[in-house]
Parts: structure tokens; sequence; C-alpha cells
């Protein structure tokens, strides 16, 4: 046995009970659990979870939306998009979920102070960790503007939940809600430059995103992989790095999601 | 002191118990040593190496499958100097106790005997396992695998074992007409074993994109789907040469690893399980025990020679 690797006092792995869960929109789930691991969550940071169903062997990487520490509460959201999030999606109140977590690096808030302004830019379903990003800002002080795209209407998620940290402009790719458009609609009119940028979305979204904010020196892309470990060991989720050798690499669940931008290869 | 009921013994490998993450699920150790001491494990199959470093193939890499999933990463590692310089030192340093079996893998004999020479002379390196059959690159055959051809994998085993100065223990493919044949060529290249099975080779395909969901168009298959195939491949085996066998293929319970010591394995390789569960070889380890107990196994080593002398009389 050796002394260094005993287990953390971390918790690493645990089964979360699931507090609640609802439909906020057609096919996205909103689910609330409660365990220690709550206490360890930073923002920005995701969570690993298994599929309660035997033959579904590779978990499920899923964002955390909110963070409750007091009450030892996190909350997901996330789009049920075939058979496993579906099993997860019929879990009820009450029901164990095992998970690992909290995964990653997550957003790095440190950079700002109160006074300062931070730029939210969210697509579809990977608006839900700017939820917490913006709550956590807003109590520094720092002035938050988010501006988060959807395909349409009915993929519209959390508006609400960022209007209560500051100014948020919707844009829908059919105008059918907000502003017909891209978030790119919007922020490229903006004549005002944000001390920091935290954006999570598809990649064509955060392509646009490395691309206008290459040379920000606190502008950040949280990305979404297929992943199978979710722990580093299985390279399954690599990125290339720019400006580097061909062999060089990160990958996403554990040196991201969050990366710098103009630093890996979209 | 009392004897150790979960011990196993194979050349170049004596292991307190014969649970082994397989290569390639389990990095170089130390992301799961973050979860546990690695200490408890019988041994580490570290990740597959190259002479120089690889990216591997296109994202995405995987994609499940029913009781299974399918993987395509294409040997990325950081190249030999690079796991001798760092990740074998860091191992050695955490874990003196622990023998490690380095899985060498290459595209030409040359690169085979390069790379098992120099990683050989690592302390804590026991053993190779030497990777002739990764299905996801490619090795210029006329898309065969070096272990699809006997006369190929006999080749390759030669180039490794005359210069290794550790056992050497080559991974067979399942993707065979005939394994006897491979696991004869290669036991007469002066193999110390076998481990087996690699990955069986299947993709799926995205309803949407009507693409293959895997970027490689293509992946390993693995998991408890292939447990059978992998029972029947070993006990075959098994029957056709007296080597040693490392048994891996959807091992996810220690049921699963005891049904695989009577089909003919010496030790278990347990992959795609630690993805599930992170503790899955640990918690295998640990109700091993309690099973053999109830199936009236006194001790591994008691088991593996009755099989053994089982196998000499069919």
């Amino acid at each position: 046995m050796n002394p260094n690797f005993e287990k953390k006092a971390m918790v690493l792995k645990e089964d979360l009970t699931i507090v609640s869960q609802r439909e906020i929109a057609p096919k996205i789930f909103e689910m609330v659990l409660n365990g220690e691991m709550v206490q360890d969550m930073k923002v920005g940071q995701f969570l690993h979870l298994r599929v309660p169903d035997p033959s579904k062997l590779l978990r499920r990487p899923i964002s955390i939306c909110e963070i409750d520490r007091k009450n030892n509460q996190a909350t997901i959201v996330y789009r049920v998009e075939r058979a496993g999030t579906a099993i997860l999606s019929q879990l009820k109140a009450g029901d164990k979920v095992d998970t690992m977590g909290p995964q990653g690096n997550g957003f790095d808030l440190s950079v700002l102070e109160a006074g300062q302004k931070a730029l939210l830019i969210g697509g579809g379903i990977g608006v839900p960790p700017l939820v917490e990003t913006a709550k956590q800002l807003k109590a520094k002080g720092v002035e938050v503007t988010s501006v988060i795209g959807f395909a349409n209407k009915y993929a519209l998620i959390l508006e609400e939940k960022l209007r209560l940290y500051g100014d948020v402009y919707v844009t829908t790719d059919d105008g059918s809600y907000g502003i017909k458009g891209y978030v790119s609609t919007v922020i490229d009119t903006f004549d005002w430059v944000a001390d920091a940028v935290y954006s999570c979305g598809a990649p064509g979204m955060l392509k646009y995103v490395d691309k206008k904010f290459e040379n920000h020196p606190h502008a950040y892309l949280s990305m979404e992989s297929r992943m199978a470990c979710g722990m580093g060991a299985c390279y399954a989720c690599v990125v290339h790095l720019r400006n580097q050798n061909e062999a060089a690499n990160k990958r996403v669940c554990e040196d991201g999601p969050v990366f710098e931008t103009g630093s890996v290869v979209l | 002191m009392s004897k150790n009921r979960l011990a196993v013994s194979l050349p170049g490998l004596e292991l307190k118990n014969p649970i082994i993450p397989a290569s390639g699920c389990f990095g170089f150790g130390q992301e799961y040593a973050k979860y546990y001491d690695l200490d408890k494990l019988g041994s580490i199959m570290i990740k597959a190496t190259t002479q120089n470093p690889r990216f591997g193939n296109p994202t995405p890499r995987v994609a499940e499958t029913p009781s299974g999933m399918l993987n395509a990463i294409g040997l990325q590692n950081p190249g030999v100097d690079a796991v001798l310089s760092e990740k074998l030192p860091w191992l050695a340093q955490h874990f003196p106790n622990l023998p490690i079996i380095a899985n060498v893998a290459g595209f030409s004999n040359d690169e085979y005997a390069y790379v098992s020479e120099k990683i050989s002379q690592a302390e804590n390196v026991k053993a190779i396992e030497l990777n002739i059959s990764c299905p996801n690159v490619d090795h210029g055959n006329a898309g065969l695998l070096i272990g699809q051809v006997p006369e190929l994998a006999y080749a390759a085993v030669k180039a490794s074992v005359e210069n290794s100065a550790v056992p050497v223990y080559v991974k067979l493919t399942p993707s065979v007409a005939d394994i006897t044949s491979v696991a004869k060529a290669v036991e007469e290249a002066g193999a110390t074993g076998f481990t087996m099975i690699n990955t069986l080779v299947g993709t799926r395909y995205d309803l949407a994109t009507r693409q293959p969901i895997i970027a490689n168009g293509q992946g390993g298959m693995s998991g408890p789907a292939v447990f059978p195939v992998a029972l029947k491949l070993i006990r075959q085996v098994a029957l056709a040469s007296d080597l040693p066998i490392i048994g891996m293929g959807g091992v996810d319970s220690a049921e699963a690893a005891l049904e695989m010591m009577i089909a003919g394995a010496s030790a278990i390789g347990v992959g795609t399980a630690n993805f599930t569960d992170p503790y899955a070889c640990p918690n295998i380890i640990d109700r091993l025990p309690e099973v053999m107990d109830k199936y009236g196994i006194s001790d591994l080593e008691t088991l593996r020679q009755e099989v053994r002398r089982d196998l000499l009389g069919k």
C-alpha cells in the first residue's frame, strides 16, 4: 500500500439522489441532484452520468448548470438524443444516479473584478453552464451580458434564469423568437469590449468565438466531445493544438472542457 | 504468512492477483491513481507505445453498441522516449512493486525490435505485450493486420523476442479464419505467451448524417458483447498450445474472470469495464474470494493447474 495514494478525501464517484426532474423544452430536461460531490463542483465542470441500464457501458458527460452548495444540490440540463439520455429522462425524484465528477477544469472567473464586463455566449444545449457562470460573476459585482442562440423558439432554454444576472440577447436561426440570425448577428454590433468572454456551444459557434476573440487575453471556449472514460485515460476526446507539432494534443475531458481561444484546433 | 489465494504465476510475472487493466483502457495509470491505490492490481498493461509520438485517428473515436463499444483511437501515444523518461518512472516511483506489462506497437519489424529493446530495459517492465493486432491502423499489408497472417506474425514476434530483455506475450486478433495457425507461428517465433482477444471490428452509422459515427469509419468492438467470442477463442488456443494466456474481452465481474480462467486463461485483462466504472478492477479483485468460495475454488494457482491438466486430456 502506498500511503501517497490512499483514497483522497474528495468524492470522485457517488450515487447522487434526484431531487426533481422536469422537461423545460421539448426533449430538454432539467435534473436537480443532491450529494456530497456538490461541495467540490466548480463553474464550467461536468458530470459523467452512468445510464441505469447494464447494456449501456459509456457514461454521458453533462455540464453543470447550477451549483447550490448550501443545500448540496446541483442542476444539470440536457437534451434527449438517443436511448441513453431517454432512460435518464425517465428517472424520478428519489432515484439514484451513479455519477463521476466533478470532471474537467471549468471556467476561470478569477480574471475578473467587480465593475468589469463579461460577455457570455451560448448556443443551444451549450447554454446551461453559462447560468452558474452568470450567477457567480454577478455575485462578484461583474457586469454580465449574455448572448444565446437557438435553432428556433422551441429550443429556447434558460433565458429567464440568465436575465436574473444581466442583459440577455436571444437569437434564433429562423427568427421565430428574438433576433433572427446567430449569436454573431448580435455580437458583431457591440461597440464595447468585454474584459472576459465565456462561451459554450456547437462547433460552428465556437469557431466564430475563437476567431472573433483570438487575441483576447481572457476568452474561453467550453467544448463538447464524445468520451469514454471521461477522466483522461482513454484519449477518445483529444484535440490538436494550434501552432504545435502534429502529435501535440489535449484531452477535452481532463485538460478541458474549457480552453483559451487561439489554443486548440476546432 | 497465509497463502495468497489470488496469486498466479506466469513466466516473468509473479502476480498477487490475476486482474490487469487492459492496454488502451488505463492510459499509463496516472489518472486511475486518483481513484485507488494501483498496488491493488496484479499488473498494468500500459497504453500501446510506438517509436515516435502519434496523435492517432481523427475524432469522434468512440461509439456505444449494445453491451459494447467501438473505439478507433489509432495508437495515440507520446512515443517510447517519453514513456521511458516520464510514464514508467512515475509508476516506478509511486508503485515500485507493481509489475508493468508494456504494450509495444509498430509498423515494421524494425520498429517492433527497436521499441521492444528499449522499453524492456525499464526496471518495472516485466513483460511485453506485442500488439500485432490493432484494427485501427493501416499496416500496409493490403488492409491485413500483421496478426492475421502467420508468416508476418512470425517475423514481427521474432524481431521483438530477439531484442527484448523480458518475456514477450503476443496479442492475438479474433478476426482470423484459424486462430491456431497464428498462435503456432507466434509460438515458433519464441513468444512466451498470448494475450487475447484484441477487439472485433465493427461500425455504427448516424441516421441523421448517414455517416459512420466514428471518424475512422470503423472501430474495434469490446465489452461484454464480445465475451463469449473471447472464451471460445481462448479455449481453442489453449488446446493448441501450452503457452500461458492472459485472457481479455468483456470481463466485467469476478464471475466472468473465473469463467475465462476455466476457458484456459492464466490471468485476466479488464478493459471496457474501467470506463463504465473506474473502480471495476478493485471491485473484481475484492469479490473474487467470495465467488471462489461459492464454486469451491481454493486458490487460483490450483484452478489454473487443474484447467491445464484437464486440457491435456482433450
